[in-house]
């Protein structure tokens, strides 16, 4: 620089320049500041991706320089987030580029120590070699006679992170390999919300979408904590709020939630069944109930058979019920004059009589297969349309809810009668013709033994207001992690095929037709099963899968009872489980009774942990509470363990579906760094190195793996597979090998192939349609251009309902799709057949959709009505009825029935319950969430932005309470459960109201479960107080209302830590009998 | 709980200011160094004028020590000492740092030529003129500072902005006459001792209505470190002039102990003055309070 | 340059849902240092206050709604409450942020010129001039701005400078789910706060004001103002901030004449014959 321009730079000679005397503006800028540039402007490209923590899903930009992400920020296109993203989302760079990512894969031998690294490649040929060892050491050919073909040497866990293409991959591989253990988050997460919703409507996912709400009049948040889980979707809330909206939360505890509510209603965990089943009572016997709606829409007007007996005859049973067996018979719950057939949901129960697995073989968590289907029927049944018979649903439901009066709810749930009163009147004010009102929940209602109930409660109500398929109204269930809606529909769950086609139980010498016909309704869109299941056949085995063979349906593995998480953490237990997968899980903080999953999971021979960095579930044989305690010695564990580092969001492209069932792409953005691999890739060559370890065998049980259709192309020097490839054959082909356009083109002769029918039209004229990025400022609301949503893209389900019996709109302020006088029409693609007029009346011996009339709107119902009352389809009864919780400080108020009769149970040392209103263990508990991290944690207490935010694990407790104890604000507390003790830092707050019911004061203990002992933000973790408990349709954990102790300091260590929960026991007189009774 | 909730809200009892982020030691030595410098100067200037070449001499040597070691303590104090030139990259009249810093930047030189001649015996004239201009730069030395903290947000910094540079250049003066009560021939330093009763009274005076003016504030000045340091100040700036005026001309012993006894009153009226200032940011009632009313 | 407008941020705190996305998504667009894993026990707030590793600061405040006095009728305030056995209940949470004064404090007083006013008319830090002098710490009014320890230097909110001058907005108020922080041409965010807070008070929400938005106040108003549900102080803000600088002139008239006193004052030793 020459002497000029130094002096020129010198800002006290441009201050005498004049422009800037004083010296507090461009005079005294540096030379820093002048060739400041953003990096979002000076980066090479721009990957449009997809937050990869919640369902939101909301979107990103993902800026690329020199081949690094150096910048993610929300996507302001995406009609979902605007550009908004939340903690987490705006934490990704973080997630994807921090120090605390592994790139190398490790390996730690049996009885070791400390882990090694090894090569990449090496490291899956062992993994391969193992696979094939433990698939036939846990062959079964035979189960009690009946052909199985599979092996339950292995399991795999994980899936909701995952993209779609890589839980199909997973799926794929593992069925053909005749693994049934196959699990994901979906079990512990929202199971309950497949049985519940899809029992009423028949499709198990939410009702409406996040923009909608925007539309509603009234919205009512009960079971979740909206704007901490799904902050950037509460702006639609929000949205609706600054319309005028009335918001309501009802929950345990005052939340941020809370804090933008109209109205904050407490409520005891547990208990909101009892709630919404007094708002149905206050609907009811006010006659605010939306009477047309309910006369048409639903099975209101249906007649039940003589034998139905309600909880109200039964002290609190319904009939059919063996309390040998602790199940139900469905029988006498039927429609009258109508046989039932073997239902959709409930899908294997035509079987019931004739398999020879006993009772078991078809019950388990089968109400998964609700997810986009309800239960069918066959013949019509009879109905009355003045309501009035006394055997008709309409008036079973009165005198079921009748004695939910206001006094009775405030007397189990806590809530003062007024309170209870506002929320009747806000909704029934705001529902009807002209106003909408729309529930949302999430894992506050369905972690419960009764949840799948919950969610019936709620859709009944809704049904009843006639709230569903119109806009501003629905239930919205919000989903949650990013792909948890895909995980459950190209499902990584034992119980499923993708698309909600269940998975065969085992009979004998079933054949591709029985199994139809026994699983698949006649009338409603499940009458074609058939030509879904040939599809995906055809998709899997392609060529192979001919007529003559069945297409190949003997290549499925076939269960018997239930092969869910939890009980494959028994099987764990009981040595026949050898193998484990984790892919994006970390059940040793997430699942509950975490003692007992990492006490199976040292039970393994080997284990293969895929994430991003080492949690808790990869690193219990070194450092897991139960090394501290003494009770187990990494040197006495026998595991391998595997670790490969997973590719993050940015590293791959695929999809995921979000909350509202809207598939979205995700593109790649960079390459993986050292060892770094997308799940896709890993099970991709898995499967080519397993099928070329097994080539040229002749074994029969290998014939499904090499015939397997596994041919991916690879699009990069590392073979990654392309995911659209995979898309594609989710998508399906027609005979010509052209892409389908919707799964109407779906045949059942061997003509189409289709790996996931619901999603069949994301591909559509070989165009990636879930990649649709038409911004949303120049779309509607409904956005139909942005990405896909199944099925068909339409983003409201039920949507006929939205216009009157004549296919007019109820009013114009809620108009959605109509009658044009020609087709149905509007804002929405309508969830009906565009050309069936209103007036349309089927004959007889209609089948198929063509058995629905023009006023059906529930079209995967056999009957094509919304279920106030369900004859079949739930474990637990066709009415919600309000049970305790399983450990509860309360009788059951209402009946002698303390707990849901034919909830599951397990027996085990460690997984002891508590008796009702023990003293020991006087206060209610409740698990949840903070805005700052997610879940177990793997995807925030390892990212710094987000562990200072909230650093350490504390409980919540009120003023009383710690009065009560000697809690030290600050300071530390030890909570005891029958199953374990932790320590958490105490946090005395208001907003941990203490409970009023029955009459007596209790308290209430808060924990958000989100710490375990690695990462930067460590803590105990609350799923070590938790049991496993489960609801009965689901199979979904009750972890949202227990009883515990608490006490002030810290916990003890080492082995005083066993015998203080020991020395609980003893004091609260537990055995292995407590809490097991029916 | 109800009857001790405090008068005025606050979160969670956090200071609503930051408080200065400076070390004690260097920013309050910076202060007592510049006043020393500055007060000395003129003392020197004035004994140079009246023939008091002791006085003269130790005043000069006194005033280049100090301005070298408060500018070292300024600088060790940077965050980028490397980067103290940046100082000369504006002249910024809002800014009393700047404006010091220039001034230090003309002040420096002529104090260090008024020593250096001073010491050396070379170039009387030269020193004569540097020491002249030392001694009417001197004032402004000794009182920017005072403008220097009063110019924040700190509630008993800025709420005395008008008494500070009096109880400055008072601090200064006794400070200056401190050092040349103990460096001079006592016959030459009776400048010094009646200096040292002018600066007492002046800083004195200042600092009583200081307080009174910063009323709730000046609670600050009985508390904690700021309290006994502004107490020992007191006593010993008042003991140090009235031993100075008293004894010392006739006793040397006692001309020092009063001469050292100003020298630490100062730097204790410095040091208090600087925790205060710390202290009313910590405490978020004298911000709220004053404000509020 | 001159035509363009002075940029701001209006922060509404009654739609702020407290996730503190704001303070990522400042982190990690300006690459902020993680600012210590600490439980506070302060409500959610583990972060503390703004500081040189915290530009954007979401506060957390639990706060039983004061009853009325007895006689006087209650007013529903429209709040959401807790039922029975706790007092009625306000979750109070809102972002602070450096309120880029019109008299900014810190701007003035800065000795080396590191600090100054944007095309923008915001106030910002230029880190390869700051010397770490300190002296921009205490004066700033609100408590912004502050030292990074192993650094030395200063660090703020700089309404990131480098976006604006990309034309993107900063990148708190883009990812703020709610619209809490909006963004915009100041003046055009003063007409849209003034509807805001008079459509709150006609909710009931009597307590609701905007806090800095005024020109004539004790810093000019700020580039950075707050719609709030409660006093100021209850936020940690001083409820009347004043420019120090704003007493500048006085404070060196007082120092020349003490300069002055102090000259004549030591003069004055000399006077008179004894030595
Ligand atoms: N920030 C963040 N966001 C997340 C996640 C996360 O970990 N962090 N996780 C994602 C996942 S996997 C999911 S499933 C969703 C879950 O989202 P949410 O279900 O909203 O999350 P939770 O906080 O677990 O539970 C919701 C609320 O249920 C309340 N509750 C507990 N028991 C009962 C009860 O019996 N009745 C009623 N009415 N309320 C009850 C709790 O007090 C809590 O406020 O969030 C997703 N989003
Ligand atoms: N007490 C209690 N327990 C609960 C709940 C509760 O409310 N209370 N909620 C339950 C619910 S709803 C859920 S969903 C579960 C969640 O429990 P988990 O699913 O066990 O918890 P996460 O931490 O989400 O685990 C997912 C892991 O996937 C990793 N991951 C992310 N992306 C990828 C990827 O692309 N590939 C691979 N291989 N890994 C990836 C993450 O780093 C993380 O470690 O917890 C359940 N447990
Ligand atoms: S975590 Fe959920 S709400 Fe937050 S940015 Fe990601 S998708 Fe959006
Ligand atoms: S708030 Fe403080 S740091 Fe920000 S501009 Fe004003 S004076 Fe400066
Ligand atoms: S610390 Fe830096 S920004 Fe602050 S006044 Fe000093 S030089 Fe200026
Ligand atoms: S404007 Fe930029 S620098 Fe300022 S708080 Fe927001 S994100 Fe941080
Ligand atoms: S991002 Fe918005 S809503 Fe979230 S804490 Fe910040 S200001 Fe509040
Ligand atoms: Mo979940």
């Amino acid at each position: 620089m020459g002497v000029r321009r130094w002096i020129e730079s010198w800002p006290v000679y441009r201050q005498l320049q004049g422009e800037d005397p004083l010296g507090r503006g461009a005079a005294v800028t540096s030379a820093t500041t002048e060739r400041l540039t953003p990096r979002t402007v000076t980066a090479d490209r721009v990957a449009k991706s997809v937050c990869p923590y919640c369902a939101v899903g909301c979107g990103q930009n993902v800026y690329v320089k020199d081949e690094k992400v150096v910048q993610i920020e929300g996507d302001p296109d995406s009609p979902v987030s605007r550009g908004r993203l939340c903690p987490k989302g705006a934490a990704s760079l973080q997630l994807t580029t921090g120090e605390s990512r592994r790139h190398k894969v490790l390996y730690r031998a049996p009885h070791a120590r400390d882990w090694q690294e090894i090569p990449l490649d090496r490291a899956m040929e062992m993994v391969a070699d193992r696979v094939l060892k433990s698939r036939a050491e846990g062959w079964e050919d035979e189960k009690d006679g009946v052909r199985v073909a599979r092996t339950m040497g292995l399991a795999s866990l994980g899936g909701a992170t995952l993209d779609n293409e890589e839980n199909y991959l997973i799926k794929k591989l593992l069925t053909a390999l005749g693994v049934v253990q196959v699990e994901n988050q979906a079990r512990v997460c929202h199971s309950a919300t497949v049985a519940g919703l899809g029992t009423s409507f028949g499709r198990g996912g939410a009702t409406m979408f996040l923009q909608d709400l925007q539309h509603s009049d009234c919205i009512v948040i009960q079971g979740s904590n909206f704007a901490e889980a799904h902050p950037v979707g509460f702006q639609w809330v929000m949205e609706a709020k600054a319309r005028g909206a009335k918001v309501i939360h009802v929950d345990p505890r005052f939340s941020r939630t809370s804090a933008l509510a109209d109205l904050f209603v407490q409520i005891r965990p547990g208990t909101d069944i009892a709630f919404l089943g007094g708002v149905i009572n206050h609907v009811l016997s006010n006659d605010k109930y939306f009477h047309d709606y309910v006369l048409n829409y639903t099975n209101a007007a249906s007649i039940v058979g003589e034998d139905f007996r309600d909880t109200e005859d039964l002290d609190g049973v319904f009939s059919g019920f063996n309390a040998e067996t602790r199940h139900y018979d469905f029988d006498t719950w039927q429609y009258e004059g109508v046989e039932m057939t073997a239902a959709t949901g409930d899908r294997d129960q035509g079987y019931e009589e004739h398999s020879s697995g006993g009772e078991s073989q078809h019950r388990a968590g089968k109400a998964e297969g609700r997810g986009s289907g309800g239960v069918g029927l066959s013949g019509k049944p009879k109905t009355d349309p003045t309501l009035q018979h006394p055997r008709c649903v309409f008036q079973i439901l009165k005198r079921h809810y009748a004695r939910y009066t206001p006094e009775l709810v405030s007397e189990i749930c806590g809530t003062p009668v007024e309170k209870f009163l506002a929320v009747c009147d806000a909704l029934t004010e705001n529902s009807g013709r002209d106003r909408t009102s729309a529930f949302a929940y999430a894992v506050g209602w369905t972690q419960h033994t009764v949840g799948s109930q919950y969610i019936r409660t709620a859709s009944i109500l809704q049904l009843l207001l006639g709230n569903i398929g119109r806009p501003g109204g629905g239930i919205q269930a919000l989903r949650g992690h990013a792909s948890i809606q895909g995980s459950s529909d190209i499902p990584t769950l034992f119980n499923l095929l993708p698309g909600y086609i269940p998975m065969p139980h085992a009979h004998a010498n079933e054949t591709l037709d029985d199994f139809v016909k026994a699983d698949a309704a006649e009338t409603g869109y499940w009458a074609y099963m058939r030509s879904y299941l040939v599809s995906l056949l055809k998709a899997w085995w392609g060529d192979k899968a001919t007529v003559d063979n069945d297409f190949c349906f003997d290549y499925l593995p076939r269960i018997t009872g239930s092969h869910a998480h939890y009980d494959t953490v028994m099987e764990q237990l009981a040595g026949n489980c050898k193998g484990y997968f984790l892919m994006g899980e970390n059940p040793a903080v997430g699942s509950a009774n975490a003692k007992l999953q990492r006490l199976g999971m040292a039970k393994l021979e080997w284990l293969v942990v895929r994430d991003f960095s080492l949690i808790e579930s990869a690193t219990w044989w070194q450092d897991g509470p139960e090394i501290e305690t003494g009770e187990m010695r990494t040197e006495d564990i026998g595991t391998e363990v595997f670790f490969f580092p997973a590719a993050s969001h940015t590293e791959k492209s695929g999809t995921f579906t979000n909350t509202n069932r809207w598939v979205q792409w995700h593109e790649q953005a960079v390459e993986p760094e050292g060892d770094a691999r997308s799940d896709l890739w890993f099970m991709f060559h898995l499967g080519r190195i397993i099928r070329a370890k097994l080539a040229g065998s002749t074994d029969h049980r290998d014939r499904p793996v090499l015939d397997l259709t596994w041919d991916y192309p690879m699009i990069d020097e590392m073979g990654e597979p392309d995911a659209a490839a995979v898309l594609a054959e989710i998508n399906g082909f027609d005979a010509d090998g052209k892409h389908l356009g919707s799964y109407k083109e779906l045949s059942d002769d061997g003509s189409t192939s289709c790996g996931c029918w619901i999603y069949c039209g994301v591909y559509a004229d070989g165009v990636n349609q879930a990649a649709r990025r038409k911004p949303g400022q120049e779309q509607d609301w409904i956005a139909a251009e942005w990405a896909w949503a199944w099925p068909a893209n339409r983003r409201i389900l039920y949507n006929r309902a939205s216009a009157d019996p004549d296919g007019k709109p109820w009013s114009e302020r809620k108009s959605l799709v109509w009658w044009d006088g020609e087709k149905w029409t509007g804002h929405d693609v309508p969830d009906f057949d565009t050309d069936k007029k209103p007036d349309y009346e089927p004959d007889e011996d209609a089948r198929g959709a063509d058995a629905l009339s023009g006023k059906d709107p529930f079209i995967m119902q056999g009957d094509g009505k919304g279920w106030l009352y369900a004859p079949a389809g739930l474990d637990d009864g066709p009415l919600p009825t309000h049970y305790e919780p399983q450990d509860s400080p309360f009788v059951n108020a209402l009946y002698p029935q303390q707990r849901g009769p034919s909830r599951l149970v397990f027996d085990s040392e460690h997984n002891r319950y508590h008796p009702t209103g023990s003293k020991v263990f006087p206060y209610v508990v409740t698990t949840y969430r903070l805005t700052e991290h997610f879940t177990a944690g793997g995807m925030s207490r390892w990212t710094p932005y987000l562990a200072e935010l909230q650093p350490e694990f504390f409980c919540e407790v009120s003023p009383e309470l710690a009065r009560e104890r000697e809690l030290e604000h600050g300071g530390w507390a030890t909570i005891v459960t029958a199953r374990n003790a932790i320590e958490a830092r105490v946090m005395v707050t208001d907003r941990m109201p203490t409970l009023t019911a029955q009459g007596r004061k209790v308290h209430q203990i808060g924990l958000p479960y989100h710490w375990g002992p690695n990462g930067l933000a460590s803590g105990d973790a609350a799923n070590e107080l938790t049991a496993i408990s489960l609801d009965p349709n689901a199979h979904i954990q009750e972890d949202k209302a227990l009883t515990a102790d608490i006490r002030p300091g810290r916990r003890p260590r080492g082995a005083d830590r066993v015998d203080l929960v020991r020395e609980y026991q003893r004091r609260a007189g537990i055995t292995d009998r407590t809490g097991m009774e029916v | 709980m109800k009857n001790s909730k405090p008068q005025f809200d606050s979160y969670y009892g956090k200071p609503v200011l930051k408080a200065p982020v400076w070390s004690p030691l260097d920013i309050g030595g910076y202060l007592f160094l510049g006043g020393l410098a500055g007060a000395s100067s003129v003392l020197a200037a004035g004994a140079e004028l009246t023939a008091r070449p002791g006085l003269a001499r130790a005043g000069k040597v006194a005033a280049l020590g100090a301005i070298s070691a408060s500018a070292a303590a300024l600088v060790h104090d940077l965050g980028k000492p490397t980067r103290f030139v940046n100082m000369l990259r504006v002249v910024k009249p809002t800014s009393p740092m700047s404006i010091g810093s220039w001034l230090l930047a003309g002040y420096g030189p002529a104090a260090g030529v008024a020593a250096a001649t001073a010491v050396t015996g070379l170039f009387p004239g030269i020193g004569r003129a540097a020491t002249i201009g030392a001694g009417l730069l001197g004032p402004a030395v000794a009182s920017y500072t005072a403008v220097l903290i009063s110019d924040t947000a700190t509630p008993a910094w800025h709420g005395g902005y008008r008494e500070m540079p009096f109880v400055f250049v008072g601090s200064a003066a006794t400070a200056a006459a401190g050092l040349g009560m103990l460096a001079a021939d006592p016959a030459e330093a009776g400048p010094a001792r009646r200096a040292g009763l002018f600066g007492a009274a002046l800083e004195t005076v200042a600092m009583h209505q200081m307080r009174s003016r910063l009323g709730l504030v000046a609670e600050t000045h009985h508390q904690g470190k700021a309290g006994k340091l502004l107490k020992a100040a007191e006593a010993l700036t008042i003991g140090g002039a009235a031993v100075g005026a008293l004894l010392g001309r006739r006793s040397r012993l006692a001309a020092a102990v009063g001469g050292a006894a100003l020298l630490a009153g100062s730097a204790c009226t410095r040091l208090g003055i600087f925790h205060a200032g710390v202290q009313s940011a910590e405490d978020p009632k004298y911000t709220v309070e004053p404000q509020r009313a | 340059m001159e035509t363009q407008p002075r940029m701001g941020f209006f922060t509404d705190t009654s739609v702020c849902i407290g996730c503190k996305a704001c303070e990522v998504a400042c982190k990690e667009w300006n690459a902020v240092p993680e600012d210590g894993l600490n439980f506070s026990g302060n409500s959610f707030d583990n972060t503390g206050g703004l500081s040189a590793d915290t530009w954007r600061h979401v506060a957390f405040i639990e706060k039983p709604v004061e009853k009325p006095a007895e006689g006087v009728q209650a007013v529903d305030l429209g709040m959401p409450t807790v039922g029975q056995s706790t007092p009625d209940f306000q979750w109070l949470m809102s972002s602070d942020v450096c309120k880029h004064c019109t008299h900014a404090a810190c701007l003035d007083v800065c000795p080396t010129g590191a600090l100054f006013r944007t095309e923008y008319g915001t106030v910002v830090v230029q880190e390869d001039v700051c010397n770490g002098c300190g002296y921009c710490v205490p004066a700033c009014p609100f408590g912004v701005i502050d030292q990074r320890e192993n650094d030395g230097r200063v660090f703020k909110c700089t309404m990131c400078y480098d976006r604006l001058g990309a034309g993107q907005e900063p990148a708190c108020a883009k990812t703020c789910p709610t619209d809490s922080i909006q963004f915009g041409e100041l003046e055009e965010l003063r007409e849209r706060a003034a509807q805001r807070v008079e459509q709150l008070h006609a909710d009931g929400f009597e307590k609701a004001r905007l806090y800095g938005e005024n020109p004539d106040d004790g810093v000019g108003g700020a580039g950075a103002f707050f719609l709030l549900l409660d006093e100021p102080e209850v936020y940690g803000l001083p409820p009347d901030p004043v420019v120090t600088t704003r007493d500048l002139p006085s404070m060196w008239r007082h120092a020349g004449v003490a300069a002055a006193t102090l000259l004549i004052g030591l003069a004055a030793t000399f006077l008179g014959g004894r030595r």
